[in-house]
């Protein structure tokens, strides 16, 4: 072997580590070994694996025979840190879990403590139609990131720019309605931060003219274009019942012909009375789990332009419980120096009422309690069924708090998609999967 | 268990009386008939298909609009099997694990989300064991899918899961001591070296008394 590899005797005979060098000797040196047998260690840093996620190949020649996952390299202690936490601050954690769909995990979260304490039907319904329209522009943003990054590992850059053209529209508005681009912590238990800035109706009906418009720039790239079929079609193969016993969700089980939705089948936030189709494929591969993605855009823009409508009619309407108990005290307000505190509520507080004083510091510092009990409320993010499942001991912070997130099952699928396949289907079959590493360690 | 007044609460922090200070735990005892629902349903095609129904669940409990059903540990494979095949319970959404230190002789659980696809319909399956003998069979052999899953909570709260093909942590370090997500593992705790300062655990701060 080179010089670039150092060896050691195992109980599986002798093991050359090959690191660094240049690769046309290491294949060379390979190519002249006797055992065929190579282990490839791809990641944790490597460009195509979608964050710190680190594949360990067994290779026969370009041959998969085995693959397993290493992950764990972004456990950041979310669930654990939310036990330490009033309900309304968990929502800034768990909002940094799937940070390519940030709403869902707000969702999520907030409607499991919403059962918890039996507000379900008191959230106004102002701000579930505000909790639809941002899903669904999350949902457009977090697709945008899987075609559009999905394609350039397969070598096809300018899919990229036109989706991160689109998603940069998206983000604008989230950072027009919460401040932020990303991990907003908007969605609230009892409903959501703030109420919309009065133009967003008006700039969000723009916006969806244009991506209608846009969206079709990156279909005419890559629907039926040739190479990215010969990349796609029929490779990361994985059938129903595979997804079945593997607890596999969202595109990837729809690109199996299983109309499974959560939207449709266990309607929350009022989806039952929006018009959308649940897209489908038949082909069980990364070909129609990008079509299905595709298509579903086109179903949120019709989701946004209902709930804008509904909007519209709900104008002036509250966006948080009537329960002062629960809700938060505060509205912020655009003031001369930026956003912050409207001074209209701090003049009430600091000036007016003592006892308004005193409930703004305590339902700010301490919290509100959450009767005991345990419940469990799933979503349908852009990865698949996305769940908190939450204890309460009776307290003003969660007990504890676990998120049953669709990366960290759908990734688990990886072995079975790649086994057998060439080792540049992987790219393409965890591309397909789209996990986010945040949402699998958490 | 519930406790009243203004004063002498543990826990939360909160000596002031303003949040009505009624602390409440779910209750131990089953739910009774009918539980509402599909729920009955369900119980009913269980004990037809499982003659020792009675026997392995231990306790029903209806809450929030969720049926839970609380499994003798070493009936978990047979009541899995069962509603896996009998009462098309095809998918499991994994495992999670909860731990109450309170709950002397078992001490960590073990929670299984199940959903039946062809009926839309969930349940919940809850495991108990003693902190002292953390061991429960794996379903790995049923959904193999709660592979990860069941690495994932025996990683956070140190159950063993029996007959799972290979048991290690996921999340952490390998040579990892302890398990983060129990109640006595410090939130934390890792001491981070500044030249000669240190900086307390999270817990140890005053705020998180």
């Amino acid at each position: 072997m080179s010089t670039f590899a150092s060896s050691r005797e195992t109980t599986e005979g002798r093991i050359y580590s090959v690191t660094g060098g240049d690769w046309d000797d290491v294949a060379r040196d390979i190519g002249s070994a006797k055992e065929e047998r190579v282990v490839v260690n791809m990641g944790p840093q490597h460009p195509s694996t979608h964050g710190v996620l680190r594949l360990m190949l067994e290779l026969e020649g370009e041959t998969i025979t085995e693959l397993r996952c290493g992950i764990g390299y972004l456990h950041t202690g979310i669930e654990k840190n939310t036990e330490y936490r009033t309900w309304t601050q968990g929502v800034t954690f768990v909002t940094r879990m799937d940070y390519l769909s940030p709403l869902f995990n707000e969702t999520a979260y907030c409607l499991a403590t919403e059962k918890l304490l039996n507000i379900t039907d008191q959230v106004p319904e102002r701000a579930s139609v505000i909790r639809v329209l941002m899903m669904e522009l999350n949902r457009i943003s977090s697709h945008m990131v899987a075609l559009g990054t999905g394609a350039l590992e397969l070598g096809a850059i300018t899919p990229m720019f036109f989706a991160f053209r689109e998603r940069e529209r998206v983000l604008d508005i989230f950072e027009m309605v919460s401040g932020l681009r990303m991990n907003m912590a908007y969605i609230r238990p009892g409903g959501v931060a703030q109420n919309l800035p009065s133009d967003t109706v008006t700039k969000i009906r723009e916006l969806v003219k244009d991506l209608r418009k846009n969206f079709k720039d990156n279909e005419k790239l890559l629907v039926g274009n040739s190479i990215w079929l010969k990349r796609t079609k029929d490779v990361g193969y994985l059938d129903l019942a595979g997804c079945i016993t593997l607890g596999v969700t969202g595109p990837v089980l729809r690109a199996t012909g299983m109309p499974w939705d959560l939207r449709k089948t266990e309607p929350y936030c009022g989806y039952q009375d929006y018009k959308f189709d649940v897209i489908t494929t038949d082909t069980c591969d990364v070909y129609g789990r990008f079509l299905i993605r595709m298509q579903e855009l086109e179903q949120s823009l019709r989701i946004i332009e209902q709930a804008c409508d509904k909007l519209d009619k709900l104008n002036g309407a509250p966006v948080m419980v009537a329960d002062k108990k629960i809700a938060w005290p505060a509205q912020l307000s655009l003031g001369g120096d930026g956003l912050g505190n409207s001074l209209e509520h701090i003049r009430q507080i600091m000036g007016t009422s003592m006892e308004a004083l005193i409930h703004h510091f305590k339902i700010v510092t301490e919290g509100f309690r959450v009767p005991a009990g345990q419940v469990y409320a799933p979503v349908e993010s852009p990865r698949g069924e996305l769940a908190a499942q939450i204890v309460s001991d009776g307290g003003t912070r969660p007990y504890r708090v676990h998120f049953r997130t669709p990366s960290f099952s759908n990734l688990q699928a990886t072995s079975a998609m790649c086994e057998g396949s060439l080792i540049a289907d992987v790219v393409a079959a965890v591309a397909s999967i789209d996990p986010v590493m945040g949402d699998v360690d958490r | 268990m519930s406790e009243k007044g203004m004063f002498g609460v543990a826990g939360t922090g909160d000596t002031s009386g303003y949040g009505g200070l009624e602390r409440q735990q779910a209750s131990a005892n089953s739910s009774q008939r009918p539980y509402g629902s599909y729920f009955d349903d369900i119980a009913d095609q269980l004990e037809r298909a499982y003659p020792e129904f009675n026997d392995a669940i231990e306790r029903v409990v209806v809450d929030r609009g969720e049926l839970t059903l609380h499994i003798k540990c070493k009936k978990l494979v047979e009541v899995a099997l069962i509603l896996r095949d009998q009462l098309r319970f095809e998918v499991c959404l994994g495992v999670s694990g909860v731990h109450y230190p309170t709950d002397l002789g078992r001490e960590l659980h073990a929670v299984y989300p199940l959903l039946s696809m062809t009926n839309n319909r969930r349940i919940r399956l809850e495991v108990s064991v003693a902190d002292t003998d953390p061991h429960i069979p794996s379903l790995v052999e049923v959904w193999a899918g709660n592979n990860w899953h069941e690495r994932e909570t025996f990683d956070m709260f140190g159950i063993i899961f029996d007959g799972h093909p290979a048991l290690t942590r996921i999340l952490m370090p390998d040579d990892w001591p302890g398990h983060p997500q129990r109640k006595d593992y410090p939130l934390g705790g890792i001491p981070v070296e500044y030249i000669g300062a240190t900086v307390p655990a999270p817990d140890d701060r005053r705020s998180y008394r």
